[in-house]
């Protein structure tokens, strides 16, 4: 017969694993597909961060600066508001002025979540189950704070200050959502909400993805494949997690 | 192929894995990004706003960046194919970002005028 299927599978090589170096054996990278693809993956979702920061530096180059001192400066909508007098709130000190100090903490833990990352990495290759898995644990403990330091954050932007801002009909509005924002033109607060909500999914993805990896650490399922790259995988997720807040704060509360 | 069997590059003097953590250049790459974001607030308190202090903000981002992929991601350990398959394209994104802040700032102009 002339069906070119029948020669295929008749062919014994099918069933054998491809070795050579043009059909499938040869890994010019030197890493497996999975990170390969998670690689891949991150550089995508970079973009996506990227698109976002760029549009917040394209919207905020369209509207005014302001152009006072720092020590003068009141909320208006009529320019872009100073980062330091919107960010200068604190858990359990209220009213007072504390600049920045809130987003330094939580900065902080998400750096300190990313090192344990790399020790429950590190652990992996050193095949010590109980090492990742303590510092699986401790990931998920400063991943989880940083989610609810995010969580107060947002409530607090949401609700705003005592005093709110006066509008021009002679209403005042408080806090800030989609419509209304009491500390600057609109889109600061819709850029706020979809920046820093769209990192904090990433946080709560990587979360599952580490509840997941120290279910099946527990289970020994990575001690009896031999190896943890899975750990490897999701480490690379969530250090880019940690790469984009690092931009976010940069972009976004410092300049 | 398929096995990945522990990084091979792991300890300097090519021992094998068991055993004890190597944790130094983990602590040493926390050292610089704890510094750098220490420093950072530093400026942020004792300088006034200016593109200047803009730029050094950035690069100094860069900076962090670099010890989080490098190090962290394990980045600086793979090969040069994979190395610049990830940096290239983020190169690019520096291009989009110049283009659509000065369209901005051109929206801007058109808005309020020259005095922008």
């Amino acid at each position: 017969m002339a069906n070119p299927t029948t020669t295929l599978t008749n062919s014994a090589s099918y069933e054998a694993p491809r070795s050579g170096t043009w059909d499938g054996g040869n890994e010019p990278f030197k890493v497996s597909y999975g990170k390969l693809m998670m690689w891949f993956f991150l550089l995508s979702d970079a973009f996506t961060f990227a698109a976002f920061l760029t549009t917040y530096g394209m919207v905020r180059h369209r509207h005014l600066a302001y152009t006072g001192t720092a020590a003068d400066f009141k909320f208006s909508s009529a320019y872009w508001p100073i980062p330091e007098k919107v960010f200068n709130s604190f858990p359990g000190l209220h009213g007072m002025d504390i600049p920045l100090a809130f987003v330094a903490l939580m900065t902080m833990i998400l750096i300190v979540s990313s090192v344990t990352m790399v020790l429950a990495v590190e652990a992996g290759h050193r095949m010590d189950k109980n090492d990742v898995q303590k510092w699986l644990l401790w990931t998920l403990l400063f991943g989880g704070m940083f989610l609810g330091c995010q969580a107060w954050e947002w409530t607090h932007f949401i609700t705003g200050s005592d005093h709110g801002l006066l509008m021009a009909d002679g209403s005042t509005v408080y806090g800030a959502n989609l419509q209304v924002n009491e500390y600057g033109p609109v889109l600061f607060a819709d850029l706020f909400f979809f920046i820093t909500g769209f990192h904090g999914t990433h946080v709560f993805s990587g979360l599952c993805l580490l509840t997941y990896a120290f279910i099946a650490t527990t289970n020994g399922t990575f001690h009896k494949r031999g190896h943890y790259e899975m750990i490897e995988k999701i480490g690379l997720y969530w250090h880019f997690v940690d790469l984009v807040w690092v931009f976010v704060f940069t972009f976004f509360y410092l300049i | 192929m398929a096995h990945h069997a522990p990084e091979h590059e792991y300890t300097a003097d090519g021992h094998a894995v068991h055993g004890k953590a190597n944790v130094k250049p983990i602590l040493k790459a926390l050292a610089w990004i704890v510094g750098i974001t220490a420093f950072e607030f530093l400026l942020a308190f004792t300088m006034d706003a200016s593109t200047l202090r803009n730029s050094i903000f950035i690069i100094l981002t860069i900076f962090k960046a670099f010890f989080i992929v490098a190090e962290f991601m394990h980045l600086r350990h793979e090969t040069k194919g994979l190395i610049w398959s990830i940096l290239v394209p983020m190169a690019l994104l520096v291009w989009l970002l110049v283009a659509l802040i000065t369209e901005g700032s051109a929206v801007g102009e058109a808005i309020f005028g020259a005095a922008h």
